[in-house]
């Protein structure tokens, strides 16, 4: 049998501080290889703490369940080894990093990975074949590259520079958390088409999302409503749908008769 | 996070790897200080009577000034009778010959000397101690006019230029350490650029202080005649002591009409250990005077050593239409404490000038940084711009700016800008996801933050720097 690429069995995490509140309250989620699957529910729910915390962020701390990455223990890994064993996070807010320029950070992250797997850093003439096909992909402009990551991007060129980022190391898991927020139309449909590009056999995406506009483009092989730290239901997208003319309210209505 | 930020503090708590002895047969003076000292040390450079009259008047005058406390640094009293004043590696056999204990010494510091400087394209003169112990491409910077030696040297063989040039910008009376420094300075370096002439090659300085209880007190004095430009690099490392070792330094420039100067630094001195035992008290006055039109100086330090800075690199602005500049890397950490910054003082007309100040604190480290902008009354036109920034990684350490403002007409412009900021936990999560390593992401963020400081530095001391402060950003792009 095929061992799915993320499992996740009954996942609690809270905020990591004292009296931290519980975020997460018992996530089951099984992802295979070549799937995309797509988070969705209602600000608070902890969808996005879900996806931080399978990428490591540290103000979070797991203290029930387990999370089975391509057959290990991901929870015992650091935040960079997660990266570098090709899980990635395209952050809601991308982070400004003043004076450091995307083609040096891009260059560091592709050369962490490379490491990691035995490889010899990347030479500067394939890092910019690699980097100026996958600009193309975005539609980005050459200038992009020199300027200091995210410094006085737009909310639109973040994102952009997040699946432009994510083209270029080519995980095998991507989080794409609320790529959709803040892109106007075509600005989605780039982001969205640069993501289905990168769909392989071996790889899958999840998707976080608040609306369903973004899997009409990346379209999910299933569907999972979030709500108050726990997946509820599962289904197709169909489910996405509902959500869409419906809103979140019938959720708790369902799930509060569950109770 | 707690343990992100004692990850942080030992990252910061890397060791001091310019901390070798080296052990060569040194002849010095007594510890302390008196006008018995003073005639040694003057008698031991073959200076002229008038030199050795300076010093005098300057001692002399040294005697009724107290300590300064105005900057925000804490020690215990300096014993200034209980500092060596005076020390030199023993020559060898032949008067030419350059102890070979000495060799290694900057080798080991990658410094080049006699071939190696030939590859490297740099000339150096190093100073061990008290005394410049080797002058590289002398000769081929001579055959243009350019005259590049220790500072003993030139008082003998150039007297009327250092005679008419020494003090006249820092004063023997200036202030405490550089009237101290007036009085017991032992080498340096000299440089003088022809009218015209554009030197073609970085000049460097190396200093170190290796004999214990040594004081260091050098003096540097460069002169851009008309139309001259020249760019000058300065480094100095010194041995782990547990006691507090003085360096006092005095660094005069003089550009005349038309005249560049850029002055480059990579301070590190030894710190201090991590309980903030032992390090080097780096008390120095620098000073560049844009004497004639269109003249222009500009400084870049990068400071990472020393137990406590109190430096000031400062331009005056005398030539119509001169131009002052000053960028600065300060860090700080353990039980580091810098005080720094620059006065630019505006006198002629169209003046401009520039201050960049990047401060960044670790530890318990403490960074001040401290300008003054003055523009006089005849100073019309002028124009400054200041930004300041500090940047903090961990809880315990501090930064403060003191800017002072002082403007005497209404037809000059003056900008400041500051800020202030954390390492923030949020951008270390962003390099960890991308499989940045913490070390190489602090690295990252802090040279991002020094980028418009490490620009203006030459490329080889740029590549110094960076290193210097943990990182390899080598084949970055833009």
């Amino acid at each position: 049998m095929k061992l799915p690429l993320l499992e996740i069995r009954n996942l609690h995490a809270r905020v990591a501080a004292p009296g931290g509140r519980e975020i997460l309250k018992g996530v089951d989620l099984t992802i295979n290889a070549s799937e995309v699957h797509a988070i969705m529910g209602k600000n608070g729910s902890g969808k996005s703490t879900l996806a931080q915390v399978l990428a490591g962020r540290e103000a979070y701390e797991v203290t029930q369940g387990e999370v089975r990455y391509k057959g290990g223990d991901l929870l015992e890994l650091s935040t960079e080894e997660r990266a570098r064993d090709g899980v990635f996070l395209a952050f809601q807010y991308p982070v400004e990093i003043p004076g450091v320029s995307t083609s040096y950070f891009l260059k560091a992250a592709v050369n962490a990975i490379r490491k990691h797997r035995g490889q010899p850093e990347i030479d500067a003439k394939q890092f910019l074949d690699l980097v100026r096909e996958k600009m193309k992909l975005l539609k980005m402009t050459p200038d992009f590259m020199n300027r200091a990551i995210n410094e006085g991007f737009s909310g639109g060129e973040k994102k952009r520079n997040e699946i432009f980022q994510m083209a270029v190391v080519n995980p095998t898991l991507a989080l794409m958390d609320e790529t959709d927020s803040g892109l106007d139309v075509d600005a989605l449909k780039t982001v969205a088409e640069g993501a289905v590009s990168l769909q392989r056999p071996d790889n899958a995406i999840l998707i976080v999302t608040h609306y369903q506009r973004i899997l009409q483009y990346i379209v999910p092989d299933v569907v999972h409503l979030m709500f108050d730290g726990r997946i509820v239901m599962s289904g197709g997208r169909d489910l996405a749908a509902r959500v869409d003319t419906e809103g979140y309210d019938w959720v708790d209505k369902e799930v509060k008769q569950l109770v | 996070m707690p343990t992100q930020t004692r990850e942080i503090e030992t990252l910061a708590n890397r060791e001091y790897k310019w901390g070798f002895i080296t052990d060569i047969e040194a002849e010095s003076a007594p510890p302390g200080l008196n006008e018995e000292i003073i005639r040694f040390i003057s008698l031991k450079k073959a200076e002229p009577d008038w030199m050795l009259q300076w010093r005098l008047k300057a001692y002399r005058h040294w005697l009724t000034m107290d300590e300064p406390h105005w900057a925000k640094v804490h020690h215990p009293p300096i014993d200034y009778q209980n500092t060596i004043y005076y020390s030199a590696p023993k020559p060898g056999k032949r008067p030419e010959e350059v102890d070979p204990e000495l060799l290694k010494t900057y080798e080991k510091l990658g410094i080049p000397l006699q071939e190696r400087a030939i590859l490297a394209g740099v000339a150096v003169d190093a100073v061990f101690d008290s005394v410049s112990v080797a002058t590289t491409f002398k000769e081929k910077l001579g055959s243009m006019g350019i005259i590049f030696c220790s500072f003993g040297e030139a008082v003998r063989e150039h007297p009327d230029l250092v005679r008419k040039y020494t003090g006249s910008v820092v004063p023997y009376s200036d202030n405490y350490f550089a009237t101290l420094n007036s009085a017991v300075f032992t080498d340096g370096s000299f440089v003088y650029v022809p009218k015209g002439v554009a030197c073609p090659m970085e000049l460097s300085t190396y200093f170190r202080i290796n004999a214990k209880s040594t004081g260091q007190f050098e003096r540097t004095l460069i002169i851009a005649d008309e139309g001259a430009s020249v760019s000058y690099l300065e480094g100095c490392t010194a041995p782990m002591r547990d006691e507090n070792q003085l360096h006092a330094a005095v660094v005069e420039l003089v550009a005349l009409d038309n005249a560049k100067i850029k002055y480059s630094t990579v301070q590190n001195w030894y710190p201090g250990d991590k309980e903030g035992k032992g390090g080097i008290y780096n008390f120095v006055t620098k000073r560049g005077a844009c004497r004639g039109v269109n003249s222009k100086i500009s400084w870049t330090q990068v400071e990472t050593g020393s137990a406590i800075t109190w430096k000031y690199p400062s331009c005056i602005l005398q030539g119509d239409n001169s131009v002052g500049e000053f960028y600065s890397v300060a860090l700080t950490n353990n039980y580091q404490q810098a005080d720094t910054g620059t006065k630019m003082i505006h006198i002629g007309k169209n003046t401009r000038s520039t201050i960049v100040s990047k401060g960044i604190s670790a530890g318990r480290g403490q960074n001040t940084y401290r300008g003054l902008v003055k523009i006089l009354k005849g100073a019309a036109h002028s124009r400054n711009y200041t930004q300041c920034d500090s940047l903090l990684l961990g809880d315990k350490c501090g930064a403060h700016t003191s800017p002072y403002i002082d403007v005497h007409n209404t037809t000059s412009r003056v900008e400041h800008e500051a800020s202030t900021s954390k390492i923030g936990e949020d951008q270390l999560f962003y390099c960890k996801t991308r499989g940045i390593s913490l070390e190489d992401a602090v690295s990252m963020i802090v040279n991002g933050f020094c980028k418009e400081v490490f620009r203006e530095l030459p490329m080889e001391f740029a590549a110094e720097a960076r290193k210097l402060l943990g990182v390899s950003l080598e084949g970055s792009v833009g």
